[in-house]
This record gives C-alpha cells, structure tokens and sequence, in this order.
C-alpha cells in the first residue's frame, strides 16, 4: 500500500488525472445543489436563450435549461461506460487467466474468438442491435449492449500479461510450495497484476464511452434520456451548429472531451506503474 | 513467406468474414418476438400510396426467403448464398434502388478520405514521435507531446466539430458541409479536384489531428526501447552520421510493432471516421449509414455493415501479408 501512494506521489500524470476528474466531480455536485434538475425537461423555459444570469448555459431549441440538462447528462454517460467497463473488464479478467494460466485447447478457442471479435468493428455489430431496438433504449440497455462487446480487448492484454507472469520463478515457488492453481491465480499472479487490471477497467471505462457517444452521434442512443452524446446529436439534428447556438453543443463536448483527457492520464498513469519500463520515458 | 502463413491468415480473413455475416444475421433476430423488416414493411404497405405495388413485390420476396414459416437455418442458408454473390437486396427508403447502387457511390469517398487521412497521421505521427525520443533531434519537439496527449484523448468526431465550428462558421474559411459545392457536376477537371480537395481538408485534419498522437506516442515508447540496443549503440560507435542511425536502424526497427499497432486499430479508425462524415455531411459510407438509420432503412444499413466487416477483413489480410515483408525475423522463422 505505501507503495501505491508513493507512486501516486510522485507520478505526475496519475495525479492530475485523478485531480480532474475530481474537479468534475466537485462541479457536478455544486451543479446538482444549486440547479432545479427538472428544468432538464423540454418545455421548462423559453427556448433558444443565449446564456444569462438565469439560464447559466441557456436553453435549447426544445425550452431545457442546458446547465441542468448537464447535470443530469454527465453522469448518465458516465455511468454507461462505468458499467460496460466493469463487465467488460470482469469478464475479460476471468477469460485472460483461464486462457492464460491454463493453455491448451482453451487458450486457443478464447484467443481465436477474442482476435476475431477484434477485427469486426465494434461500431458495426452495434449499430446492427441498436437499429432494432432503438425505441426503447434506455442508458442502462446501452451499457449491457456495449459490455457484450468490451472484452475482448482486456482478455486478450491480460491473457498476454499472465501468458508472461506463469513463468516467473517465485511462481514456481509457489507451485513447489504445494499451492494449487486457484491459490497461485489469486495470492501470486492477481496482486501483481492489480495495476494492470486497474489500467485496463479505466481503458474499458473510455473506449465504453468513447462507444456509447459514437452510436448517439448516429441518432441510435437513448432517445429520452439527455446522455451527453445524445444532447450533441440534437444539438446536430435541429442545425444548433449553424445558427450559432454554441452552448447547446459545446458544454457536452467540452464535457466528454475532460473526462478522456482525466481518463487517459489515470490510464496512463496506471500503465506507468504495471509497466516498469515506461517509467523511464517521462 | 511459407504457405502455412499465407493460408492462416487467408482463413482468418474469411472466419472474420463469416462471423460478420453471422452476427448481421442473428443479431436483428434475437430481439424477442420482433421481426424490424417486417414490421416496416407492414408499416410501408398501410402508408400505401405511390408504390404500393413496389412494397407488396418487396414483401413477397422477404417472405420467400425469410418467411415465419422456413426453418431457421434455411433463413441463414438463403442468406449467406445470397451475400456471397454480392446481393444485398432493396433499398426500404428508396425502393427500386438496389442496397449496392447506395453503397457504390459512396464507397470512393470514404476510402479515399479515410486511406490519404490514416497514412498520414501514421507516416507523420511516427516520425514525430520518433524523433522526441531520440537525443539527437531539436528540444523544441518535445513541447508538442502535451498537445498531441490532449488531442490524442479526443475522439475524431468531436474534434470534428470543434474545427466546423471555428473554420466553417466562424472563419468562413471551409465549407460546413458536403464533399463538393451543390450545383457542380462531377466531371475530370482541375477544377473540380481542387474543390473536391477543398472540401475534404477539414474532415482530414480533424482525422490527422486526433489520430496523430496516438502514433507519436506509441513510437516514442517504441524508440526508447529501441535506442538502448545493441546494434543501435555499435552504429554510432561506427561514426554513421546520426540522420542515418535514425532512420535505418532506429525507426526501421521500432515501425514493425507500429504496423502491428496499425492493423489492429484499423477498425477504431474507420468508425472514427465515419462519425466524422457524420459530422460534416460528407457523401462516403458514413452518411450513407446515417441516412439509413433515421429512415429506418434495414438493408442498408445490414449491407453498409457488411462492406464495413469485409473492408476491415481485407486491410487486416493485406497488413498481415506485407508484414513478413518488412520483417525478416518472421520470414525466417517460418520456413
């Protein structure tokens, strides 16, 4: 544990990552205090306000206030990926150890599917369910849909990452000191890998995101759910962008765009300290 | 390059095929009791109107292959022999219009904004990133890695938007939409390739921008660990001029792993890409699928999948046989 917070002390990009997202947090609560979220329904104000003393962020074409549409969208997206990833990541966990450790004719057919799933783009297989369902698509039906494809990715980087550890002497030590598979998968191998496990959920957690807003930009999000990718696609849809009303678009973009950057550096960050070698090249 | 090579990976490319067509197939019918085709047909033959007898020829044709009353796997069967010739089927929107005559014309867009916009971010994000890890290039490079970090942390589309809004609205520099003016009919001229490029400037930069980073900072990594090897340090103890070192036995060896990278990110590239056609009405594949989709038009968006699945295939089996090429250590191994 010291040793993690040593880390944390002194590895820059983790830190400001962790600031950052942090600071959302802090401005999403002091949003959620002070903002009627209610006003995130159409109708609640006049539409097409520039922002004002009264609307923060103003309004949209359909009368919501945008600072509580903000509001209730952040998290909405956010929990999207946050559930995709933690599937994502559990099950690729599970898979990459048994193919990993375990070898043989069950590495090969987990490999083979995950390498196949990795070549078809993840956006095709989900525009072909979200087309059929797309009238009642909820925030939480997305992320299920989503984590059905997150984990490949993680099965097969930590498969590679255990596929390395299973040789390692104090492994062998192990096994010569009478610990059965299970014992060694948990008390040897997961403690070591915990950094990595820990980038690769953060990596899930983005690339869920990154996903979800990519389907709401082709109109196949929740439909009466403000996510944060949903508001930029109306936003697109009622031509925001041409007649210049930049608060209806711009504050979910600069939004999503934070939460990458603090993703990535958690990520990075996490990778820094798993990865021994990409410490030297800060 | 032996035989068992090329034949493993013509397999995996048809496997990748195969589970493509498989997924667009069962996928839509997993959806309990529901049947979209169907019920947009039922929907197309109430509205009636101008064709009318159009739809109930479409709907006959459906049921003749796919109908309730054929066996599942039969389904699958008509499916697949009918993929394999290429037939798509109908256009739900725009009836007579063949799935392939949509995709058609937009598939030169598409290929040809996606293949010139990933080479180069792919050629100048790896120089870029070779060259700030290398101790011989100038310091100022290194100030570009916040940058390219940020940027690298956008997603295509958005960044997309960014630049619309700054170069297209405000500036007036760049059209905000579509790959040609309107009224212009394509033709073989100067003029119309300059409009064409024109025009496809913003899309592409919003691309190479967002895309850049990611290979600046891949080859970086890549770089430093290439430039503690051995044969990198007998080089410079040679006297080779520095240029030399760093681009034949540096980056020569530290671009292998960033093709690998390449192929196996193909796919996040072309989504990425086609949101950005989104975003600026471009005429490729993208739109083509956006169209579809608000018009709940199922073949086509089946059959945009479908191209989708294949393109990637085949870039991947393309990738995957040069690679020995570039690579003599996997040459040699495998004879």
């Amino acid at each position: 544990m010291d040793n993690v917070l040593y880390h944390i002390r002194r590895n820059g990009m983790l830190t400001a990552g962790f600031v950052a997202l942090f600071l959302m947090i802090a401005l999403w609560f002091i949003g959620y205090m002070t903002v009627d979220v209610k006003q995130a329904a159409p109708l609640s104000a006049r539409p097409d306000l520039p922002p004002s003393r009264e609307f923060l962020l103003g309004t949209d074409s359909a009368g919501r206030n945008m600072l509580a549409v903000m509001v209730i969208g952040a998290p909405a997206t956010l929990q999207i990926g946050l559930i995709a990833g933690a599937l994502g990541t559990i099950v690729g966990t599970i898979l990459g150890f048994t193919a990993g450790y375990f070898g043989g004719i069950v590495d090969s057919v987990i490999r083979s599917i995950a390498d196949v799933g990795l070549t078809v783009p993840a956006l095709a297989v989900l525009v072909v369910i979200a087309s059929v369902i797309t009238t009642t698509l909820s925030p939480e039906i997305l992320a299920l849909i989503i984590a059905g494809l997150a984990w490949m990715f993680p099965t097969r980087t930590i498969r590679s990452q255990v596929l390395t550890m299973r040789e390692r002497a104090y492994v062998e030590v192990a096994r010569l000191n009478g610990l059965n598979n299970l014992e060694i998968i948990f008390k040897e191998l997961m403690p070591n890998l915990l950094p990595y496990l820990a980038a690769s959920f953060v990596g899930a957690v983005s690339a869920a995101v990154l996903a979800a807003i990519g389907l709401e930009a082709l109109g196949l999000g929740p439909q009466s759910e403000p996510t944060l990718g949903m508001t930029i696609y109306w936003a697109r849809y009622y031509n925001g962008l041409p007649r210049g009303m930049w608060w209806w678009w711009a504050p979910p973009l600069l939004i999503i765009i934070m939460l990458f950057i603090a993703l990535f550096m958690i990520s990075a960050g996490l990778d820094e300290i798993a990865n021994p070698r990409a410490r030297r090249t800060t | 390059m032996s035989i068992r090579y090329v034949l493993g990976r013509l397999l995996f490319f048809f496997v990748v095929v195969w589970a493509g067509i498989t997924l667009i197939f069962f996928l839509p019918r997993l959806a309990p009791g529901r049947d979209p085709v169907r019920e947009r047909l039922g929907m197309m033959a109430a509205m009636g109107g101008m064709n009318a007898e159009n739809v109930e020829r479409l709907a006959q044709a459906y049921e003749a292959k796919f109908g309730l009353d054929l066996p599942l796997w039969q389904q699958y069967l008509n499916y697949m022999s009918d993929i394999a010739r290429f037939n798509l089927g109908y256009s739900l929107a725009k009836f007579p219009t063949r799935v392939i005559d949509i995709i058609g014309p937009a598939l030169p867009w598409t290929i040809s904004l996606l293949t010139v916009a990933t080479v180069l971010a792919f050629l100048l994000g790896s120089l870029l990133g070779g060259l700030i890890a290398w101790d011989g290039a100038p310091p100022i490079l290194r100030f570009l890695l916040p940058p390219l970090f940020t940027f690298s942390a956008i997603p295509y589309y958005l960044l997309g938007l960014i630049l619309i809004y700054l170069f297209a609205f405000k500036l007036k520099w760049f059209p905000l939409t579509g790959g040609s003016q309107i009224l212009t009919m394509p033709s073989v001229s100067f003029s119309y390739l300059l409009e064409l490029i024109y025009h496809s400037i913003l899309p592409a930069l919003s691309i190479v921008l967002a895309s850049i980073g990611f290979w600046a900072l891949s080859m970086r990594g890549m770089m430093i660990t290439v430039e503690g090897e051995d044969y990198v340090t007998l080089a410079e103890a040679k006297g080779l001029p520095s240029g030399r070192v760093f681009l034949w036995y540096a980056m020569r060896n530290a671009l292998l792993p960033q093709t690998t990278a390449l192929a196996l990110s193909l796919g996040t590239i072309l989504s990425g890409s086609l949101l950005v056609e989104i975003m600026f009405g471009y005429p490729g594949i993208g739109s083509a699928l956006f169209i579809a989709i608000t018009g709940f038009d199922y073949f086509v968006i089946y059959g945009i999948v479908f191209m989708i699945v294949v393109t990637i295939a085949l870039a991947t089996l393309i990738l995957d046989l040069i690679y020995p090429l570039l690579d003599p250590r996997i040459r040699y191994q495998e004879n």
